[in-house]
């Protein structure tokens, strides 16, 4: 019966493989059933292991070959399945049986070689070992059955589970193959079978604690698989359904099995231990759970990811970013800094420094003074100016002057990490750098961006993919051809001529009204109007909205790919912004120059006023000078810290006041811009000549590029000015704040997107670079300053200092013990510092050149990976083709023989067309018929590898078959090296190897 | 699962998370929505949701894949691009923030093999590119632009040169790919 199904169906191989094997499995078992009794249990682990082995074997053979319907195989399964269980037992009497017939028929066959004779005779010796050995341990096993018997409940129903478990496990593995070749599915499924068989009896051992190490480990890799398969189920890509009975019955398995893998004492810890683990896992989740949870806005900013794409969300995503580090910047400074000052510290009006002067008191609560942060907000804890020298304040004894420098110092050091940390990782998750060598599969791929759900933006992604395909196949065509290069190099050189000279022209243009500006404060603000008093910011503000716009103009000149034009537009006004950041420094150097000056003079005024306060009042008693000046009548130094903090004039403070018409302008121009905009060209349009929603005015695209610059722009103003000024950081926590809400409002109801792509991931690292360069030109002339200038006399908590980190020097003489002065003074000696800087700069250039070593290797590996994959591929399919025009000519062959000879046995040299099908012919042959035969053909077997490692050489064939069930293996053999097999050749396989 | 219930039980709760790459917030929230779409569906004991019901959902609806994207993540026997909460949920967890490169990389791979067939060929590729050039004619490539483009990308991505682009050069592509992660989600 295997013979007429096989016949029947020639198109299917790997199914009726199946089903014919299964069949003669059941024809064997029938007959055993019948004639022999004995020896039931004896062989059950080797049956099992030899058929593991033999189905490894035919699938690794029919791995190669189609793959077959589910259906079909299920069935195969299912039969396979149903024998396996009933008749494993007895399976392995028949092969002693078969094995006594193996013998017969060789002595029956006197021309079989006497090679073959001796493979076969040492098999069935090797068998006879193996057949002793394992009476041994069925010994022991049974020894091991007894006991348990003897011994205890418990373990008889532990042994149940387990043969439950198995059997579902089986199930569980059938379902699972779908990307998996279904033969190789079996083979796991049937060694899965055994395994857990096996796993069976040691179960039922291990409870008595007398497992041996193999079978426990055995146990423990199955377990551990399991658990394997739990944590990684999420990562494949099967169906629902499928993993959630995968994982239910996992994790049964595993809950059974683990428990009992410790011994004796061990055992109730090592169940402990796994409730821990899982009570571990379900708090991790938990906080997962809560961490997503409390992310800010995170809805917000999905729900413009979903409207507008990935690039205007990394625009949100890096505004809260910002948000997360000044809201620690703010911690530090509120916490350590102005929460003690205001609560320990002298109260308001207890002295010079915390009193507002006499003649400002009049206007010290006008708001439009308020609002420049002069009047009452000038001397108040938000200003430098306010702290007080005294060393420790309160019943704390906190050191505040200590505390003041640190937190300075210790927000720029925070801000460093954090930027250059955050860098690093974006570089890591970048990788391996740029490749452009699947520019148009990516762009195929993995243009669409998934989260668009507005159908406008749709429109405009289609048409911006559209166009980069465009761009992309225009591009490729002019790599092939030259373009005029000179004159887009003379272009390029002149749009960079041209802005160069814009940005000298802003820049002095900036530096010119600056000047100018200082002039005014000098003769005094109050002559002046609106427009002489705010010039600063407006021509800032002017700049900042007019270059770029002639920047984007220039560029059209230099004909740059659109992804490079974006980014040297943004270096261009980074570069316009820094320039202006830039003199906007040195002006104020300036100023802070002219206010040391003006210090000078009221220190030896305040001498003069003292020695007059002391003779106009001292004469009646000589000893006790009566100090009763009211403190807001004490003339006062300018305190050019403060005005740092407010930077010109003493009634404005600058950089608030900046971020303050910065954050206005914003807003006015989003108002009047976009809203405005968006009112009047969804109304007028109705009734307007033209369309006004895609002709002239259009919608405002939110611009990402330009918002991100400003974003930056504005923390580099925050940390130059934030040791000057403690509430800076409040101050832009504020505004993000409100920036946040206000712009994701803006965005959602007034703007469109932005046709030009601009893509996140790539430019991420890029804004922090930017950010990180801002970071030092703004700590720069902070830091000059501290080091460089003398403290103010009267004001801030280092006043009568000589410099301001002399605070740690004094901290290190009186609160710390001597032996530490002098160690930390030996340790500052330049003898020392000298070779410790020159050892820092020789490690970083030792760690450069290995990362960059690292790299290089990384890069050549990847390089070496990717055409040894290349190189594979292309061998397999090489091999591929070769065993298939093989194939193909031994069929032909093969009909060419059937036709032609009638003799099997002389068709070696009436089949010669071609080499190899004429060995794979020859070879069949001749281990089936004329064993003499297949001798020589192996012999005469063309050294060809792809042949070798495809389709099975004959010489290796006949060992393989040697060790296996002869009938079935030829039977697979047969099938595997002539698909289409003719009838006869069939029916001579069998008619040699079957018992029938 | 089961028809109306508005509350997902426990413990099945805590299994979609061991299987999903949601968490416990985007779980309910799928379920939340999932329910609304049922109320809609005819009848409040169908546990699927028509595919067009589905595609009434903002996050696809402009998608130019909805329909493959149904038609994949569906386990209906109808093959009618239905999806139970379980299917869903699978389409979810695919499209989510955390799922790995891996199994994004294969349904993707599913969703542009139009045909079904386990390759992306030359048909597939132009009906890929045409549904990212979107339906009108002044976006849509010509045809022998049309032809230049998909020698290019066969000549990127078929590292073996039979013709067709496979699942395992498809990945080979796709995990060198800056943005693939970044732009391969949907989010409730």
């Amino acid at each position: 019966m295997p013979r007429h199904k096989l016949i029947a169906s020639e198109s299917d191989v790997s199914i009726e493989v199946d089903e014919g094997k299964d069949n003669e499995f059941s024809l064997y078992y029938v007959e055993v059933e019948e004639n022999s009794k004995g020896g039931k249990e004896k062989q059950a682990t080797r049956d099992g292991k030899r058929r593991r082995a033999r189905n490894g074997e035919v699938s690794r053979r029919r791995a190669s070959e189609k793959r077959t319907t589910n259906m079909a195989n299920k069935r195969a399964e299912k039969k396979h399945e149903k024998h396996h269980k009933t008749t494993r037992k007895e399976g392995e009497r028949h092969r002693k049986r078969q094995r006594r017939r193996i013998a017969d028929e060789e002595e029956a066959e006197e021309e079989s070689s006497k090679e073959k004779k001796n493979i076969k005779n040492e098999r069935t010796k090797t068998l006879k070992l193996e057949d002793e050995k394992e009476k041994d341990v069925k010994k022991k096993r049974k020894k091991h059955v007894k006991n348990q018997e003897d011994d205890a409940n418990p373990g008889k129903t532990k042994q149940k589970d387990c043969q439950d478990v198995p059997l579902k496990e089986k199930k569980k593995k059938r379902k699972k193959p779908e990307t998996t070749s279904e033969s190789e599915s079996q083979s796991e499924s049937q060694s899965e079978s055994n395994s857990d068989s096996e796993a069976k009896d040691n179960q039922a051992v291990g409870v008595l604690g007398s497992l041996t190490p193999e079978e426990l480990e055995k146990l423990k890799e199955a377990v551990d698989e399991r658990k394997k398969l739990i944590t990684t189920i999420k990562g494949k890509p099967w169906p629902m359904k499928k993993k959630l009975v995968i994982l239910r019955e996992s994790q049964e398995f595993v809950e059974k099995y683990e428990g009992a893998l410790g011994k004796g004492k061990g055992r109730k810890l090592y169940a402990y231990k796994v409730l821990m683990m899982k009570k571990w896992m379900k708090f991790e989740r938990d906080l997962e759970n809560f961490k997503t949870a409390c992310i800010p806005w995170e809805m917000k900013i999905k729900e413009i990811e979903s409207h507008f794409g990935s690039s205007v969300a990394s625009y949100f995503i890096f505004l809260r970013w910002m948000y997360g580090i000044n809201m620690i910047l703010f911690g530090l400074t509120f916490g350590l800094v102005m929460v003690p000052e205001a609560l320990m510290g002298k109260p308001y009006g207890s002295m010079p420094r915390k009193t507002v002067p006499r003649e400002e008191e009049a206007s010290a609560m006008n708001f439009a003074v308020l609002w420049d942060f002069g009047g009452y907000a000038k001397y108040s804890v938000l200003f430098y100016g306010y702290y007080n020298n005294q060393r420790a304040i309160g019943w704390l004894k906190f050191r505040m002057p200590l505390s003041y420098f640190l937190v300075g110092v210790g927000t720029v050091a925070y801000s460093y990490m954090v930027v250059i940390r955050t860098m690093a990782r974006n570089a890591n998750e970048e990788g391996g750098g740029d490749d452009t060598s699947f520019n148009f599969s990516w762009k195929t791929f993995t243009s669409w961006d998934y989260l668009i759900g507005n159908p406008e933006t749709a429109d405009n992604k289609f048409a911006s993919i559209t166009t980069s395909f465009k761009e992309a196949i225009v591009e490729e065509q002019e790599s092939r051809k030259d373009d005029n290069i000179h004159l887009t190099r003379f272009l390029r050189v002149l749009a960079n001529f041209l802005v160069l000279c814009c940005l000298a022209g802003s820049g002095y243009l900036i530096y010119f009204v600056v000047r100018r500006s200082q002039k005014f404060a000098l003769e005094g603000l109050e002559n002046y109007g609106w427009w002489e008093r705010n010039e600063v910011n407006m021509v800032m503000s002017l700049l900042g909205m007019f270059c770029p716009m002639l920047f984007d103009v220039i560029s059209t000149l230099e004909n740059y790919h659109p992804r490079i034009a974006l980014q040297w537009q943004l270096g261009r006004i980074f570069a316009l912004f820094l320039g202006n950041l830039y003199t906007f420094i040195i002006a104020l150097m300036d100023a802070i120059q002219l206010k040391r000056a003006e210090e000078e003079i009221v220190k030896k005024n305040m001498t003069i006023w003292q020695a007059n306060l002391y003779n106009g009042t001292v004469p009646d008693n000589s000893t006790a000078p009566p100090i009763t000046v009211h403190p807001a009548d004490v003339p006062r130094g300018p305190c050019w810290e403060t005005m740092v903090g407010q930077v010109l004039g003493k009634s404005s403070s600058e950089f608030v006041r900046l971020i303050i018409s910065d954050t206005m302008t914003t807003y006015i121009t989003l108002l009047i811009g976009d809203f405005i905009r968006a009112v009047l060209v969804r109304f007028l349009n109705n009734c307007w000549c033209w369309d006004l929603e895609y002709g002239f005015p259009s919608y405002s695209e939110f611009d990402v590029s330009g918002n991100v610059l400003g974003l930056i722009f504005n923390q580099g103003m925050i940390w130059m000015g934030a040791f000057y000024a403690p509430c800076l950081p409040a101050l832009n926590l504020l505004r993000l704040h409100v920036s946040m809400y206000l712009q994701c409002w803006a965005v959602m109801c007034c703007n469109v997107p932005q046709e030009r792509v601009f893509k996140a991931s790539g430019s991420n690292n890029f804004y922090m670079a930017m950010l990180l360069v801002i970071l030092f030109l703004s700590t720069l002339p902070a830091i000059y300053t501290i080091v460089s200038f003398p403290p103010s006399f009267d004001c801030g908590p280092f006043s009568g200092k000589n410099r301001m980190f002399d605070v740690i020097q004094e901290t290190l003489e009186t609160d710390f013990p001597a032996w530490f002065g002098k160690v930390f003074s030996y340790a500052s000696n330049p003898g020392l510092v000298l070779p410790f800087l020159l050892l820092l700069v020789l490690a970083i250039y030792y760690l450069q050149s290995t990362s960059k070593t690292y790299k290089r290797v990384n890069m050549e590996l990847k390089k070496k990976l990717q055409t040894q994959n290349e190189e594979n591929k292309k061998k397999n399919k090489l091999a591929a083709l070769k065993a298939a025009n093989e194939l193909e000519q031994a069929r032909k062959a093969g009909e060419q023989r059937s036709n032609s000879a009638s003799d099997l046995g002389v068709n070696e040299e009436s089949s010669s067309l071609d080499e190899a099908g004429h060995h794979r012919q020859a070879g069949q042959n001749g281990r089936l018929i004329h064993p003499s035969q297949s001798q020589h053909a192996q012999s005469s077997e063309p050294p060809v590898s792809s042949t070798h490692t495809t389709t099975r050489p004959p010489a290796s064939r006949s060992h393989t078959a040697s060790g296996h069930l002869p009938g079935t293996d030829g039977h697979a053999l047969w099938l595997h090296c002539q698909k289409n097999g003719s009838q006869r050749g069939a029916g001579k396989c069998h008619g040699l190897l079957c018992p029938v | 699962m089961g028809g109306t219930s508005t509350k997902l039980p426990k413990d099945l709760l805590s299994e979609y998370q061991e299987l999903t790459f949601l968490t416990k917030q985007e779980i309910l929230l799928a379920h939340k929505i999932f329910s609304e779409l049922q109320d809609r569906e005819n009848g409040p004991y169908s546990t699927r949701v028509s595919m067009e019901k589905i595609l009434t959902l903002p996050e696809l609806k402009s998608n130019p894949f909805q329909k493959r994207i149904c038609h994949v993540f569906s386990t209906s026997d109808m093959k009618d691009g239905s999806l139970s909460f379980e299917d869903f949920l699978d389409l979810l967890s695919a499209f989510s923030d955390s799922a790995t490169l891996e199994i994004k990389s294969h349904y993707a791979f599913r969703i542009f093999d139009f045909d079904d067939d386990g390759t992306l060929d030359a048909r597939d590729l132009e009906k890929l590119v045409n549904s990212l050039t979107g339906e009108t004619d002044d976006t849509r490539l010509t045809a022998e632009e049309m032809r230049q483009l998909i020698s290019n990308i066969l000549e990127e991505s078929d590292i073996d040169k039979d013709g067709t682009v496979n699942l395992s050069e498809f990945q080979h592509v796709i995990s060198r790919s800056p943005d693939f992660v970044s732009s391969f989600k949907i989010v409730l």
